[in-house]
């Protein structure tokens, strides 16, 4: 039985290795894998950035990665060098990157947060943050929160509250309304409860 | 629910292997172990080795390195400013070792390509199907009168690999009486890290803005204009008094008689082409070509190695592959982040041929940060493809380029944070 498994585990790896292969004589152009590759110098390996300050972008959704790329593209965030990067890049291209990070096991590290803001911002991630951001903010059909680069979240924030992003719907009246109801301490609040999870 | 999958998986998959099998996969077929022999533990052949492994577990890694240790040269800049130690920039290869490279901790002396055998200052001598050199580079003492190996270890160190010279530079900064001189010298084109000069001058200044705050740094230049210029001089106008009297940085390029020809250790004198310049401190950084081992093993053409760029094998000799600052990679530079970029290009090719396959078109990245001082970082970036026609590695139009010029406080101030995230990301992806 076992004997057996090993067989067909030696063939299944054989015939992902044959399939892997098969594309790449057709392709003209770089793979999504090989695209994805030249990111982990800032983005970590596969997409799992060890920070501190550039985000993780393993396990991502594939639509949010190429909204975010577009974005950037078009100039539309407050960005250091991502504006630059991107525009080297076809949709085609957004979209192979984006299936390749989408299936990436997403890593996370430990990250210095007060456990009581924490505790607070669970609160107020629950009431104001969950219904988009599901799971705690874990990677889904928005943006990755859980376990996000601290340094990273208070950027984009930022931006967002100096009015150099644009809110994506609802958010901004959901961000006012947490600041209504716990003060300036509100957004510091809910990034040390997502840095405080693994 | 995945076992169905699987099972469905392998029986449409049948067909597949039956229409492989015609067609024929010789090595897959055999099974035979193939070999990869990697010369050079730093962002290249660390990042080689590494995805070697991860691309094909089947293949054998051995990384031949002559240090225990690596030490990056990227952040040691900061070393010298006290912003951080030499140990927060020194790593060892367990992580590689993890993943299944062998490590041999030797010096590679030769290489036979006919053999295809690399040989060792150990005596050892190790068999490839394709190796990998990722040397680095090497210095070229003669271009300055007076100035060799010696003179680097003892008075004027380069400290352009990190290491016992950094920390030697350092002390020496920190020794400098009050309202000292720093003299950097800069070399010619090309060179590892095209930024690294202008960023060392600029840590030097920070160090002294706090600690010697009369001291200055003159970088003497046989160049006309250098990397990010536009904004080193707003950095340094912004922070050290730049063409103030007063500055704290002094830049002379060629055009000026910025080229030093000969230098005498016993008094810090530097001749250049019309005057003789004395410092408390001096720092060469040597005209630079490729490492020792490209030579041995004739793979240069003048100072560095020429490659075919779709894989980076060289175009000398077959199965050996060129990364790095060793390779002739116009028009990418020579920087840390290139040679990861190119390591993984030169890995898919090596295993797509393995397996009887074509290698795929290339693509690469580099970004490239400097810390001019407190809250100030600047980047350049680019994303390359391949002109396979001309052999040359161009940037992708209407993409990347330098930081914009007068941006906010808080651009420049999250470019610092983003170069210690980049550090720390790209430090993993080559020995983690």
């Amino acid at each position: 039985m076992k004997r057996n498994n090993t067989t067909s585990n030696n063939i299944y790896t054989l015939l992902l290795g044959m399939l892997a292969l098969v594309p790449a004589t057709v392709l003209a152009a770089p793979t999504g894998q090989a695209l994805s590759f030249t990111c982990a110098g800032c983005h970590g390996t596969d997409g799992s950035s060890v920070g501190p300050s550039m985000p993780a972008i393993a396990g991502m959704d594939p639509e949010v990665f190429v909204d975010a790329m577009k974005a950037y593209r078009d100039d539309q965030r407050n960005p250091t060098i991502m504006n630059r990067m991107a525009k080297a890049y076809s949709d085609k291209q957004f979209k192979d990157m984006a299936w390749f990070f989408a299936g990436q096991r997403l890593h996370l590290f430990p990250q210095e947060h007060d456990a009581a803001m924490a505790a607070r911002g669970a609160e107020l991630h629950k009431k104001y943050c969950e219904k988009c951001h599901e799971n705690g903010g874990r990677p889904g059909d928005a943006g990755t929160l859980a376990g996000q680069w601290m340094p990273y979240l208070e950027y984009t924030m930022d931006d967002f509250l100096n009015g150099k992003r644009k809110w994506p719907r609802k958010m901004r009246r959901k961000v006012d309304a947490a600041i209504a109801d716990e003060g300036q301490e509100a957004v510091p609040a809910i990034i040390h409860y997502y840095g405080s999870q693994q | 629910m995945t076992d169905i999958n699987r099972r469905t998986f392998l029986r449409t998959t049948g067909g597949v292997a039956a229409l492989g099998a015609t067609i024929g996969f010789p090595t897959l077929a055999l099974g035979a172990v193939r070999r990869v022999v990697v010369i050079g533990g730093g962002a290249g052949g660390a990042t080689a080795a590494k995805y070697l492994r991860k691309l094909d577990s089947n293949i054998s890694v051995t990384l031949i390195e002559a240090k225990p240790n690596y030490t990056s040269c990227f952040m040691s800049n900061e070393v010298l400013s006290g912003e951080r130690t030499l140990d927060s920039i020194t790593f060892g290869y367990d992580g590689l070792r993890r993943h299944g490279v062998e490590v041999v901790i030797d010096r590679a002396v030769g290489i036979d390509p006919v053999k295809k055998r690399v040989q060792t200052a150990g005596g050892n001598g190790f068999d490839y199907d394709a190796c990998v050199v990722s040397p680095g580079i090497g210095f070229k003492w003669e271009a300055i009168e007076g100035y060799n190996e010696q003179v680097s270890k003892e008075t004027i160190p380069h400290a352009w690999y990190a290491g016992p010279q950094t920390e030697l530079l350092r002390r020496q900064i920190q020794a400098m009486p009050e309202g000292g001189r720093v003299i950097v010298v800069a070399p010619p084109n090309p060179f590892k890290c095209p930024p690294g000069p202008y960023e060392r001058a600029s840590q030097i200044a920070m160090y002294c803005k706090h600690h010697n705050p009369k001291a200055k740094v003159i970088i003497l230049d046989p160049k006309f204009a250098f990397s990010k210029k536009g904004l080193y001089t707003e950095g340094w106008t912004k922070l050290y008094g730049y063409g103030t009297d007063n500055s704290m940085i002094e830049w002379i390029g060629g055009h000026e008689g910025g080229t030093v020809e000969g230098v005498d250790p016993a008094t810090l004198t530097l001749q250049t082409e019309f005057e003789e310049v004395q410092g408390d401190v001096i720092n060469i950084i040597p005209a630079q070509k490729a490492g020792a081992i490209a030579f041995a093993a004739d793979l240069v053409d003048g100072d560095w190695c020429p490659v075919d760029k779709q894989t980076f094998e060289s175009k000398r000799h077959k199965d050996i592959y060129v990364l790095g600052d060793a390779s002739s990679a116009a028009k990418m530079p020579k920087s840390a982040y290139a040679a990861n970029s190119q390591a993984k290009v030169a890995v898919a090719a090596i295993v797509a041929r393995f397996q009887g396959m074509e290698p795929g078109d290339p693509t690469f990245v580099n970004t490239c940060y400097s810390v001019v001082g407190e809250d100030f970082g600047i980047s350049v970036a680019a994303v390359y493809g391949l002109d396979a026609k001309n052999n040359m590695i161009m940037p992708i139009k209407g993409a990347g380029g330098l930081s914009p010029a007068n941006a906010s406080p808080e651009i420049r101030q999250r470019e610092v944070s983003y170069a210690h995230s980049w550090f720390k990301n790209v430090i993993n992806d080559m020995l983690e």
